[in-house]
């Protein structure tokens, strides 16, 4: 808890990492709904878009929170002052915030921009949920993993992306049931995120001393 | 050396045998003898990266550099045997559907697989330091160990295959009949015999290299 704080607080007097994470998830964004033009693309193709969008926006803003504590040479105190399950926590749940702020100012503007509706508000907002958790989940471990090796902003698309797979081909099929309006398969799917979501933070608290102790 | 003889005359037998001894399948037609050499690399590649995890959390528990070395040779061979069930699988789908490609679930798992063991070297070759390189590279051998599961068995359930099953759980029949059965089976041996070859070759080679990389840094 006391990690999330700080990080919110480091966050928040500089604020270039969200604005910046913010700026670069509206680019794709708008260059996505350029790009596309005048045709209106389905629900399906939609779907598969906004999680492109998620997908890349974690991949370019997430995985700072380690690097920057290795950067600074803040991690050895960090390493000191906390177990190293507090530490996960507490990154997990900032990269979470982070997410979760950045999908409030993204989701409406993806409505707007791509001309849809979704006609399941509310199942949509679930599975939006326990994707966007998932996605931080694997973010976060990962990071740790990448702050450690060279070439850190490439290898965190490579190393995510096989990772995130079960998650984004679920969430994609389980949003464009949620935009079409059919209820068929939302509630496997959402069961299949949970699980999925369940598996890897049990992991990554049982491998994260690994990662973290030098 | 015996060992290795025996191992080329068995394949070579497996070879000849699918050809001339087994007669054309039933519903794959002739194109079905590729299951002879389809079916028995993807399984060493399964197998191959099972060990590779096994000996990733071998590695994690009791830190022996040895531990590291198995699991990267054993991902390395898992990526050849890998390579060759997405050849021989993408051939086959050719002669049968018309199209090399065309991301059945089961083709879509196995570009999943080679991806996940891609991002794997790409992650081993920018750690430089050894200890710090086995760790990282364990860890992440096991996260992506922990999604075959879903793709596996969730993917193609969620998403319409078109892969001929081999064995019809419903029925609780083989689509083989008795001889396909044994040439089958007899490849399979040939090829775990074929992996146990290489996987010891590779990994005398590494243990040479690593004791003389350790020897000339005593040198210096």
């Amino acid at each position: 808890m006391a990690v999330c704080r700080k990080d919110l607080r480091v966050e928040f007097r500089t604020r270039y990492a969200y604005s910046a994470l913010l700026m670069f998830a509206v680019t794709v964004m708008v260059t996505v709904s350029f790009t596309v033009g005048g045709f209106l693309p389905d629900s399906g193709v939609a779907a598969a878009l906004l999680w492109i969008i998620l997908f890349f926006s974690a991949m370019a803003g997430l995985p700072r929170i380690f690097a920057q504590e290795e950067e600074k040479g803040t991690a050895a105190a960090l390493r000191m002052a906390a177990a190293p399950e507090t530490v996960l926590m507490g990154k997990y749940m900032y990269n979470a915030v982070l997410l979760f702020s950045l999908a409030v100012l993204l989701v409406p503007l993806f409505f707007v921009l791509l001309n849809q509706s979704v006609l399941l508000p509310g199942l949509f907002l679930a599975v939006l949920l326990l994707g966007l958790l998932g996605l931080a989940a694997v973010s976060t471990v990962l990071a740790a993993i990448v702050a450690k090796a060279e070439a850190k902003g490439l290898l965190m698309a490579v190393l995510s992306f096989p990772v995130l797979l079960p998650l984004l081909l679920t969430a994609v099929k389980a949003t464009h049931n949620c935009l079409a309006g059919s209820r068929e398969g939302v509630a496997a799917s959402m069961l299949l995120l949970f699980c999925y979501d369940g598996v890897i933070l049990a992991a990554s608290f049982l491998l994260f001393a690994y990662i973290w102790d030098d | 050396m015996a060992a290795k003889i025996i191992l080329g005359i068995w394949l070579a037998a497996v070879i000849i045998a699918s050809f001339v001894y087994m007669s054309s399948t039933q519903g794959l037609g002739e194109t079905g003898r590729i299951i002879i050499y389809h079916v028995p690399a993807a399984w060493i590649a399964v197998l191959a990266y099972l060990m590779a995890t096994v000996n990733s959390l071998g590695y994690l528990r009791r830190h022996a550099i040895r531990l590291d070395r198995k699991a990267k040779v054993s991902a390395e061979l898992g990526t050849v045997f890998c390579l060759l069930a997405t050849v021989t699988g993408a051939i086959w789908s050719k002669a049968a559907w018309g199209l090399y490609w065309n991301w059945d679930p089961r083709q879509t798992s196995i570009v999943v697989l080679l991806l996940v063991y891609g991002a794997y070297f790409a992650l081993r070759s920018s750690i430089a330091d050894e200890d710090r390189r086995a760790r990282l590279s364990a860890v992440y051998a096991i996260f992506a160990f922990l999604t075959v599961p879903f793709l596996v068995f969730i993917v193609p359930r969620v998403y319409f295959s078109l892969h001929p099953d081999l064995i019809n759980i419903k029925e609780r029949s083989f689509a083989m009949d008795r001889k396909m059965l044994v040439v089958f089976f007899s490849s399979l041996l040939g090829f775990t015999g074929l992996y146990a070859w290489l996987y010891n070759i590779r990994l005398r080679l590494e243990k040479l290299l690593h004791r003389a990389e350790t020897r000339g840094e005593k040198h210096r």
